[in-house]
C-alpha cells in the first residue's frame, strides 16, 4: 500500500508530469506564467479543483454510468471551479481580480479531465485524493519555475507583489536579482512562454532519457 | 412497473439530471451565503480606485452611491459638505494593444487631481510605464490646471505639445493624453449637467 501511494505521487511530480511529459494543461500553463506570483496562485487554484474533482468522483464513481461519465465530469469538474470562483470572490477578492479570468479556465484544463477519466473514476477515494494532489503539484511546480525563470528575465525580479496573493506579510518579498529598466522583453510575451517550456522540456529529457 | 427503472435511456437521464440538481444545490447555497460579502468586496475596491485620485480629506459624501450615468459615461461625484468638488471620470482608448481605461479626477476649480491606469494590455516594460507600479509618469498630471486655451497645448512632446512622453513608447503615452484631453473636453461640456 506505501509503495502504490509512492509510486503515486512520483507519477504525478516527475515520471508522468501532467506539462513536461502529457504536455495537459498548456493553455493555462503559458498564459499566467509571466511572474512567480501569478504562477503561484493559479498552481494552488489548480492543485485544489484536483483534489476536489479526483475525490468526489472517486466518491461517486460507482453511480456513473459509462456511456454519460464524460458529461458528468464535465458538469462535476465546471461545478466545483464555479465554487472555488464564488470562494474567492467572497475571502480572496484582491487575488479574484489578478486571477479571475483565469479560474474558469481550469474547467478547459484537460489535465483536470484526464485524472477524472484514467484514475479516479477506477480508484477509491484516498488514493484518488493522492494523485489529484500530486499531479497538480507536479503541474504547480513547473508552472512556478515557468514563471520564476519569466520573472526574472523580463523583470530582473522574483516573487514581486507577493502580498497580493499571500495577504500583507509578503510585501516585502521582492527578490532584485539585477536592476533593470527594460529586461528581456521576449520573456514576458507568449513566446517567451513557449521557449521556456521547451527548454524546460528538452533539460527533462536529457537529464532523464 | 420495476422494467421501467431499468430502462438505460431512462436511467442515465435520471442520473444525470440528479447529478445536476446536486451541483446546482452546493453552488445556489455558496453563492446564496456570499453575495452580501462579495458585493461589499467590489464596493471597497472600487472606492480604493477612486480614492487613488482625490486625496480623502477633499470629499465627505458616498463617492461609489453618488454616480450618474451621462452620454454612457459612469461619473462618480465628489461633494464636500453638499458642495461640488469633483467629477471622477472613466474613460477608455484604444492603446498600442487593446483598450486602455483610465479613471480622471477634474475638480470644479478647473485642475486635474489625478488620473489612474485601471487596466490595460501595454507591451511589459515599454508601454506599461502608464501603470504607477513601474513609473511615475501618471503623476505628471495631477494639479495640472486645464482650460479651453490650455487644451490646444494638449499633446504629447513628439506631436508638439507640451506633455513628457516616456522613452519607448510613442503609441500608449500618445493614447493617454487623448483620452484625458476627451475627458477635459467632455467635463467642460457637461459640467452642470454632471452636479445636478
Amino acid at each position: 500500500m506505501f509503495r502504490d501511494y509512492r509510486e503515486i505521487i512520483h507519477n504525478g511530480l516527475w515520471k508522468n508530469n501532467q506539462a513536461l511529459v502529457a504536455l495537459l494543461g498548456l493553455c493555462p500553463l503559458l498564459a499566467v506564467s509571466n511572474t512567480a506570483i501569478n504562477a503561484l496562485g493559479l498552481g494552488l487554484a489548480t492543485v485544489l479543483t484536483l483534489v476536489l474533482s479526483n475525490s468526489l468522483i472517486s466518491l461517486v464513481r460507482r453511480f456513473i454510468l459509462p456511456e454519460i461519465r464524460l458529461p458528468l465530469f464535465v458538469l462535476i469538474i465546471a461545478g466545483i471551479v464555479t465554487l472555488i470562483e464564488f470562494s474567492l470572490q467572497a475571502w480572496f477578492y484582491t487575488l479574484y481580480t489578478r486571477l479571475g479570468i483565469f479560474i474558469p479556465l481550469i474547467v478547459t484544463n484537460c489535465l483536470i479531465m484526464g485524472r477524472a477519466e484514467v484514475f479516479a473514476s477506477k480508484n477509491s477515494p484516498l488514493p484518488s485524493l493522492v494523485d489529484g494532489f500530486a499531479m497538480g503539484m507536479g503541474f504547480s511546480l513547473v508552472l512556478l519555475l515557468l514563471g520564476s525563470v519569466r520573472e526574472i528575465l523580463s523583470a530582473g525580479t522574483l516573487f514581486a507583489q507577493a502580498d497580493v496573493l499571500l495577504g500583507d506579510f509578503a510585501a516585502n518579498w521582492t527578490i532584485t536579482v539585477f536592476a533593470t529598466d527594460s529586461g528581456l522583453l521576449l520573456a514576458a510575451l507568449p513566446a517567451g512562454a513557449f521557449i521556456t517550456l521547451g527548454l524546460l522540456i528538452a533539460l527533462k529529457n536529457s537529464l532523464y532519457p | 412497473m420495476n422494467r421501467i427503472w431499468t430502462y438505460r435511456p431512462l436511467k442515465t437521464a435520471l442520473s444525470l439530471g440528479l447529478f445536476s440538481l446536486l451541483m446546482i444545490g452546493l453552488i445556489g447555497l455558496l453563492f446564496h451565503s456570499t453575495r452580501e460579502q462579495v458585493a461589499e468586496n467590489k464596493y471597497q475596491a472600487l472606492l480604493l480606485q477612486l480614492k487613488q485620485v482625490i486625496p480623502a480629506y477633499r470629499f465627505d459624501n458616498d463617492l461609489v452611491q453618488d454616480s450618474v450615468l451621462l452620454a454612457g459615461q459612469r461619473i462618480y461625484r465628489a461633494r464636500y459638505q453638499g458642495k461640488a468638488v469633483a467629477a471622477l471620470i472613466t474613460s477608455t482608448v484604444q492603446g498600442y494593444n487593446g483598450k486602455i481605461e483610465l479613471l480622471i479626477a477634474l475638480s470644479t476649480q478647473a485642475k486635474i487631481m489625478g488620473v489612474r491606469i485601471l487596466s490595460h494590455h501595454e507591451t511589459p516594460g515599454l508601454g506599461d510605464k502608464i501603470e504607477l507600479k513601474k513609473s511615475n509618469w501618471i503623476l505628471n498630471f495631477t494639479d495640472i490646471p486645464f482650460s479651453e486655451v490650455l487644451l490646444k497645448q494638449w499633446a504629447v512632446k513628439r506631436d508638439g505639445g507640451e506633455i513628457d512622453q516616456f522613452t519607448g513608447a510613442t503609441i500608449t503615452p500618445r493614447a493617454v493624453v487623448l483620452s484625458i484631453k476627451q475627458s477635459l473636453q467632455f467635463f467642460l461640456a457637461h459640467q452642470t449637467e454632471i452636479f445636478q
